[in-house]
């Protein structure tokens, strides 16, 4: 599904990742973890296409299209989805009105029948029980006056209405209380399906207790420096950051 | 060459005065004329080098000639013609004036509550006692205006009366091309009384130039709450300046929205003093501004009292060739000690052409205040448009929504259910991406 390859990526014309390789297939989920600053959300946010990130070498495939050149709209219609570690606020839009702008703008891409209000605000009853969030989140604009943590919950809301077949979650997890840990990790797991695959971005192991990976991958310095199944997860616990960081001294 | 062109059309305002003085109406309004032509013969127009008026580009109305409609309008206006502007379908109290005459046909004044005493300027004694008596004559366009007025709204609210209908004032301008009108209203809200009003100013034609020249006093009583609500709808080719004076007695409540939608030439201006302590005023504004357009608002709030609160918060969005001034004056004497102020301006331009001047201004002579004031100018930021990428939105489509999303905000505020959603759907129309 997703072919990621000696990937370079610059920033300000600062080389961020340098020569990273992933490949994820439809059902799989993958951690990707590293220390602050290694460049976890560069990659998430060059793979979304926001244009403060130059693909400077390599290649990236999604579905078998070249990610490279392609709008950032594009991306999210063809079914990519990035749950932003920083979400913004969108004053005087309502999360009801957005997401329905956002769900017919895909359902246009495939040329289907855009939903109207009313047949909308049934779908969004839906997906807001799948993923435990209240009501009042309907009403209220994107984001505004959210706590960190309903922030990231309703990424997670938007990602089930998007329905996308390729998830990155940039620390979706960080900043949460348990509570919230495990409702985010239901809405995640609920949203599991054999054709969809994540990538769980996070900077802890704690996630990785309430949705199980396939593979973890340690980022570090712009590169995949380890890759292993769930264990290297708890083996990154147990032994901490400066454990990668001996390893690949600079 | 300027002032050539101001002579003449003096001489058309002059005309018009004198046909009026000479017309055996024996109209109670003829001594407030009288004195207001006085006024207007002592005053200047404003110049563009006036700080209050640097950018109302006022010289294409002093260049034109506008004739004032004298009595009736000849015009015919049907109640298929007011559709669109008219609230009685929403069970709105309605006040028609056409080209600046009261239509006893176009309103409905039926659901009229107990207490509310509604009526028309020529034909009413009673309003004769307080009009006038608040106006300051700020320039010489309230002069004209006196000089030339024939026919408006007086709205009177007895002690202790709430009224739960809103009361719709529509002024239309049927647009025989250069032709004036001077609407003014007095509304005068007694003691603990509280009060919603609309003001629409409505033009039925965009092609030709009119101009509407108004005047609005409000008296806010002590302990009572007026919400007014000013509609700019005029038409394309048409002038709309309006002055309107506001007085609040102790413990009083001003809410006001001063929403401009289209108009070529438009100024709002809102004086409010505040004369008792424990005044309050939250003054809300919209303005849409897209061609070669003019908007501008010129607020002053004067807290001649002490421990008042008052709160301006204006937003506009500039496209095209338009410009928009806003001025924000709040004036705090010595002795108003506990002043609390806040003023915003926020404007967003999408057009590199558009101009936007903004001043929030303030006074302040007294120690003990809290005043805050501050303008944006500005686009969307890259991270917003980014999100909405990200979310299968094109950034067309992102600029569009932000757009209605930075106007709705004004909008959200308004009580009055159908005149919100109204202007909800105005503003979602215009700025919508489909
Ligand atoms: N938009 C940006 N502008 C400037 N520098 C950035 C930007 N995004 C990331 N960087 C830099 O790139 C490096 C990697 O950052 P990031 O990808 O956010 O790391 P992580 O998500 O792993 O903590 C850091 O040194 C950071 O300062
Ligand atoms: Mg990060």
């Amino acid at each position: 599904m997703l072919h990621v390859n000696n990937f370079h990526v610059n920033v300000e014309d600062t080389e961020i990742l340098r020569g990273l390789d992933l490949t994820v297939n439809a059902g799989e989920v993958h951690a990707i973890m590293g220390p602050n600053g290694s460049g976890k959300s560069t990659l998430a946010q060059a793979l979304a296409g926001h244009d403060a990130y130059e693909v400077t070498d390599g290649t990236a495939t999604f579905l078998d299209n070249d990610l490279t050149e392609m709008p950032p709209e594009e991306r999210a219609r063809l079914g990519l989805f990035l749950a932003f570690q920083y979400p913004v606020e969108i004053p005087g839009i309502s999360n009801a009105y957005f997401l329905q702008s956002s769900l017919n703008e895909v359902r246009k891409s495939h040329g289907l029948d855009e939903l109207d209000a009313l047949e909308f605000q049934e779908l969004l009853a839906q997906k807001m029980e799948l993923v435990n969030v209240p009501m009042h989140f309907a009403d209220r604009n994107v984001n505004e006056g959210f706590s960190g943590g309903e922030k990231k919950r309703n990424e997670i809301l938007q990602m089930a209405v998007m329905e996308p077949k390729l998830a990155i979650l940039d620390e979706t997890d960080s900043g949460l209380d348990i509570d919230a840990l495990r409702i985010v990790s239901e809405g995640i797991n609920n949203l599991r399906d054999p054709e969809r695959a994540f990538v769980l971005v996070t900077h802890y192991q704690r996630l990785l207790d309430y949705v199980k990976p396939d593979f973890v991958h340690v980022l570090y310095q712009g590169r995949i420096v380890k890759s292993g199944g769930p264990e290297l997860a708890l083996e990154l616990e147990e032994k901490g950051y400066d454990w990668i960081r001996e390893m690949n001294p600079a | 060459m300027t002032q050539v062109a101001e002579h003449t059309d003096r001489a058309q305002y002059q005309a018009d005065i004198d046909t009026l003085a000479a017309a055996d109406t024996n109209d109670t309004l003829s001594a407030l004329r009288d004195a207001g032509a006085e006024k207007f013969s002592e005053m200047d127009f404003p110049h563009y080098k006036e700080e209050a008026w640097r950018h109302t580009n006022i010289k294409p109305i002093l260049k034109s000639t506008f004739r004032t409609h004298i009595g009736a309008s000849s015009a015919s206006v049907t109640t298929d013609d007011l559709a669109a502007h008219s609230y009685t379908k929403d069970g709105l109290v309605e006040v028609v004036l056409v080209d600046g005459i009261f239509s006893s046909e176009l309103s409905s004044l039926d659901t009229l509550p107990d207490g509310v005493v509604i009526s028309s300027l020529a034909t009413s004694e009673a309003s004769m006692d307080l009009l006038g008596e608040l106006v300051n004559y700020t320039n010489a366009f309230v002069a004209l205006n006196t000089a030339l007025v024939q026919d408006g709204v007086c709205i009177t609210v007895e002690k202790n009366t709430q009224v739960d209908v809103a009361v719709h004032i529509l002024y239309v301008t049927t647009g025989q091309a250069n032709t004036a009108t001077h609407p003014r209203n007095v509304i005068v809200a007694g003691e603990s009384s509280e009060f919603n009003v609309i003001e629409s100013y409505v033009g039925l034609n965009d092609e030709s130039e009119t101009l509407t020249n108004g005047v609005c006093e409000i008296v806010v009583g002590d302990n009572a709450k007026v919400t007014r609500h000013k509609v700019v709808s005029e038409g394309a080719s048409a002038h709309h300046l309006m002055t309107t004076q506001v007085t609040l007695g102790r413990d009083s409540r001003f809410n006001a929205f001063a929403m401009t939608l289209s108009g070529q030439t438009v100024r709002n201006e809102l004086c409010v003093k505040m004369t008792g302590p424990g005044g309050h005023c939250d003054l809300n504004g919209l303005y849409l501004n897209d061609g070669d357009r003019v908007i501008d608002n010129a607020l002053f709030v004067e807290h001649a009292s002490a421990k008042c609160y008052s709160r301006m918060g204006y937003k506009g969005v500039l496209d095209g060739n338009s410009t928009a001034n806003f001025t924000g004056m709040v004036l705090v004497p010595q002795d108003s000690q506990q002043t609390d102020s806040d003023q915003l301006n926020n404007n967003l331009l999408l057009s590199d052409k558009a101009v936007i001047d903004t001043k929030p201004q303030l006074e302040i002579f007294a120690d003990d205040v809290k005043c805050t004031h501050g303008a944006t100018i500005g686009a969307f930021p890259p991270e917003l448009i980014f999100y909405f990428q990200s979310r299968g939105m094109d950034p067309l489509t992102a600029h569009g929504i932000l757009t209605y999303g930075f106007a709705a905000e004004v909008v959200d505020a308004i009580e009055v259910e159908p005149l919100k959603e109204r202007l909800a759907d105005y503003v979602f129309t215009k700025y919508s991406p489909n």
